[in-house]
């Protein structure tokens, strides 16, 4: 049975039925549609405003690349500039792979791209060598706690470097719903409360950061990806298979089958939480050993190589803290040595 | 993967040897309970803590107790209705009434209690005669409670008055001084009267002017006898939902509304559910997914305000669902087990099942899962989120009562993204329209009385009236109303 027309130029015919509301579409329109609706988020929540240097977080997968490629399509109607900004977790065997596919799209878009490496960042400590100090007392090892917070710093320094005004993230709507269905099955009230907007105004001398992405859902995107030909890497971390996130995906996955509008309805729950005052993050004020924004005394991302250069990784994750107060590094387990430490 | 034992350059710091594990301790400490240390244990609960039967009982009671009273909410010599499903934590709730209302208990409870059940063979689609045995066994429960009880069909959904979906200004909540005076009162009153206070038809102090009495009331109240074309009526308007999801949520609806009809017609202030820990953290979840996260302290927390007049209160809120079925084993709780709407579906069937499934499974590997998600839920507000324009009298959801939660002017939502892709499915040539326009069946007689609309009604008329109602709904409600088949413009009784 031949497809129907597409419901937009009733030209062509369909070449799929949009997951949100299953329209037929043809592949130019519902590219068209797609980059319209981002476009509308964009300027109806005012994230990006003319003049702004915008910094694209590219890790060569398909949220990045259809980022890069959908706010370069948009950046002389919003009036910014790119930037791409790659993160080096140190991880062998996966990272090198998509930093090669992030080159090539560099290459191919004529934007600038900047690398930054957690190895020259933070004295040394590449996420393969936290997933070795971590590994062996019996629980899991958190890696994605650890990469998490050390990303979004590297981010921020990159970001620095090439003197963005803005990072842009590719957060699509599924990452949304299964970051809240994760916080509520940890209990994070704190993040509970930080998240549901559609990014962060940038307090306190951080830079604002937004995900125009986050009300496409990772369907669309990847069929955005496959209708523009375009080139990403596809394989998944080699230690996502740990992480606490994996039951939320499953969830997720299975709840879409069951309630295709599920994804949409978790991103709204998240919008609308209401959460007692006392469950708030604490007022941002600036970290003592980098100046980064932290809400304690020092920034989660100092504190997890404090606690890793002391030879006591779990120092900052969940009961670990009461090492906190202790005394300076002793000679614990070093990092290798490497290149001197950047002032930030 | 990268486990100890591999070799690397450096070598891997050695850890502080690790405390000695509470399970060694714990195996030991197995042979007593963990309280008194002198009885033999009969059941593990939490994290692995053992009881004997005796201290496991006053732990059972004492947070019963200690829900009830933490909260002052329940006034002595409030009239309260126990919704009682015939399940096991409801039953359990009933009993610990029943046990905390007895003379002999070290603080008896101070409140008149009524208990009410409600027979949904129709929506489940039983036949008469297995419904009539169980009614038959639930009478018999019922009766040896000694309490005022009332059986209602839900069925006499459709009698309900247009009444019901009003949202009733809210009283003055009354301040922590006025519990304090009540419950000294009470106590004066009862020690000037004498041995007052029986057990089964407690008489009512006269001296209480804030709370109103009603008329001498029958002790019991069996259901009225509905009508056949009642019983068709509702089955086809359950038959008519298109998923199971809609199904529970619609079913939960009309319970809610006949359960507070029942209260507002004899007169209680307050209904108690008995909604376990783990059912509440289920819950919880399932609304988070439905696109309820904003009312999910009304959904889930001890207090349930929203209908103004009658409050819903879950006393059960901390009994974890294994220590109500053991306590409910241990002490021979009567039970009576009625097939609900989702008895043996899939997992797959609907959000429901499928949130329960993942719970219990987590919770299997991770113990502390639905105490974690129990504790959450606890510090969430009942209000809209800080920051929010919150305008103190916004209209309310015509189905679940709470505030609207969407806002059409911010596009930059969840919301905004589906109503923009909506507007554009409506504006696709009128080919379009009609191909999708499906045959529309006459809706039940019952449904749309006082509205008269759908019978005879064009299509187009019916849309309207369709866009009317999805209107006045919060985002959740119309997500459901989607799943409903077509010609169900709304609830019986919608009043515009």
């Amino acid at each position: 049975m031949p497809a129907p027309p597409c419901a937009s130029c009733h030209a062509a015919r369909a070449a799929l039925r949009r997951p949100r509301s299953g329209q037929a579409l043809c592949g130019a329109c519902f590219c068209a549609a797609f980059e319209a609706e981002v476009l509308h988020t964009v300027l109806a929540g005012r994230l990006l405003p003319p003049g702004a240097v915008v910094a694209v977080g590219a890790s060569g997968g398909k949220d990045s690349t259809v980022l890069a490629h959908v706010l370069r399509e948009l950046a002389p109607r919003l009036g910014v500039s790119l930037r791409l900004v790659a993160v080096d977790e140190g991880i062998g065997g996966y990272r090198d792979a998509a930093l090669a596919a992030v080159r090539r799209q560099a290459a191919r878009w004529e934007l600038p791209l900047t690398v930054v490496a957690y190895a020259d960042l933070f004295g040394g400590w590449t996420m393969d060598a936290v997933a070795r100090s971590t590994a062996g007392s019996g629980r899991s090892r958190a890696c994605c706690t650890f990469c998490g917070v050390l990303r979004r710093r590297a981010l921020e320094e990159g970001a620095r470097l090439v003197g963005a005004t803005h990072i842009v993230t590719g957060h699509n709507a599924d990452d949304m719903a299964e970051t809240v269905l994760m916080n509520f099955l940890r209990g994070d009230t704190g993040r509970l409360a930080r998240g549901g907007g559609l990014g962060s105004p940038g307090e306190g001398g951080a830079l604002p950061r937004c995900r125009p992405l986050q009300l496409a859902s990772q369907k669309e995107v990847v069929l955005y990806a496959h209708f523009r030909r375009l080139d990403y890497f596809s394989e998944e971390c080699v230690y996502a298979p740990e992480a606490f996130r994996g039951h939320a995906r499953d969830l997720l996955k299975r709840l879409e089958v069951v309630r295709p509008s599920v994804v949409l309805d978790l991103v709204h729950s998240a919008e609308r939480l209401a959460l007692a005052p006392a469950a708030q993050p604490a007022r941002p004020r600036a970290c003592t050993c980098c100046r980064a924004l932290a809400s304690r005394p020092l920034c989660q991302a100092c504190t997890l190589l404090d606690g890793l250069d002391r030879g006591r990784p779990r120092l900052a994750i969940g009961k670990g803290r009461r090492g906190l107060d202790e005394e300076a590094p002793r000679a614990g387990a070093q990092p290798p040595p490497s290149a001197a430490l950047p002032a930030f | 993967m990268c486990q100890v034992g591999e070799d690397y350059r450096e070598p891997v710091p050695k850890d502080p040897p690790p405390p000695p594990r509470p399970g060694h301790e714990q195996q030991k400490c197995m042979k007593w309970c963990v309280k008194c240390k002198k009885g033999a244990p009969v059941l593990v609960i939490r994290a692995g803590d053992a009881f004997c039967r005796d201290c496991f009982k006053a732990y059972y009671v004492h947070k019963f107790r200690a829900v009830l009273g933490k909260n002052r909410l329940i006034f002595p010599g409030e009239k309260v209705l126990l919704a009682w499903s015939g399940g096991p934590s409801s039953s359990s709730m009933l009993w610990q009434v029943l046990e905390g209302l007895s003379r002999e208990s070290a603080k008896q409870l101070r409140f008149v209690p009524g208990v009410v059940y409600v027979d949904e063979g129709a929506a489940c689609g039983r036949n008469p005669e297995d419904r009539a045995e169980t009614l038959a066994e639930v009478q018999s429960i019922l009766r040896s409670t000694g309490l005022p009880w009332h059986g209602v069909a839900l069925e006499e959904v459709f009698g309900l008055p247009q009444s019901v979906l009003r949202h009733f200004s809210q009283e003055p909540a009354m301040g922590d001084g006025a519990y304090k005076e009540a419950v000294d009162g009470f106590i004066q009153q009862q020690q000037g009267l004498g041995t007052e206070g029986a057990r089964d038809s407690p008489s009512l102090s006269p001296g209480l002017e804030q709370l109103s009495w009603p008329s001498p009331h029958n002790p019991q109240s069996p259901a009225r006898p509905h009508t056949a074309a009642e019983t068709e009526a509702l089955s086809r308007l359950f038959n008519s939902v298109r998923t199971l999801t809609a199904k529970e949520e619609l079913l939960q609806t009309l319970r809610t509304h006949l359960i507070l009809h029942v209260a507002r017609t004899h007169g209680y202030s307050k209904v108690m559910t008995g909604d376990s820990c783990t059912r509440l953290a289920i819950k919880l979840l399932t609304n988070l997914a439905l696109g309820r996260g904003a009312f999910l302290a009304w959904d889930t927390g001890f207090a349930d305000e929203r209908h103004g007049d009658v409050v819903v209160v879950r006393p059960m809120r901390e009994h974890m669902l294994k220590e109500v079925a053991f306590y409910n084993h241990l002490f021979a709780i009567p039970t009576v087990l009625t097939p609900a709407i989702d008895t043996k579906a899939p997992e797959k069937a609907s959000i429901h099942r499928l949130m329960e499934a993942f719970v219990l499974q987590l919770q299997a590997q991770f113990p502390s899962t639905v105490s974690t998600v129990y504790r959450t839920s606890e510090k969430l507000v009942k209000a809209p989120r800080a920051g929010r324009a919150a305008s103190p009298s916004r209209p309310c959801c015509l189905l679940c009562l709470c505030m609207l939660d969407v806002d059409s002017a911010d596009s930059a939502t969840a919301f905004g993204a589906q109503s923009t892709t909506a507007l554009s499915l409506r504006q696709a040539p009128a080919l379009q329209t009609q191909a999708k326009e499906p045959t529309v069946p006459c809706c039940s007689p019952g449904l749309c009385e006082d509205r008269g609309c759908c019978r005879g009604a064009r299509p187009s008329e019916r849309e309207d009236l369709q866009a009317c109602v999805i209107e006045q709904l919060c985002y959740s409600c119309r997500v459901n109303m989607k799943d409903l088949g077509p010609g169900h413009a709304g609830d019986p009784g919608v009043s515009d």
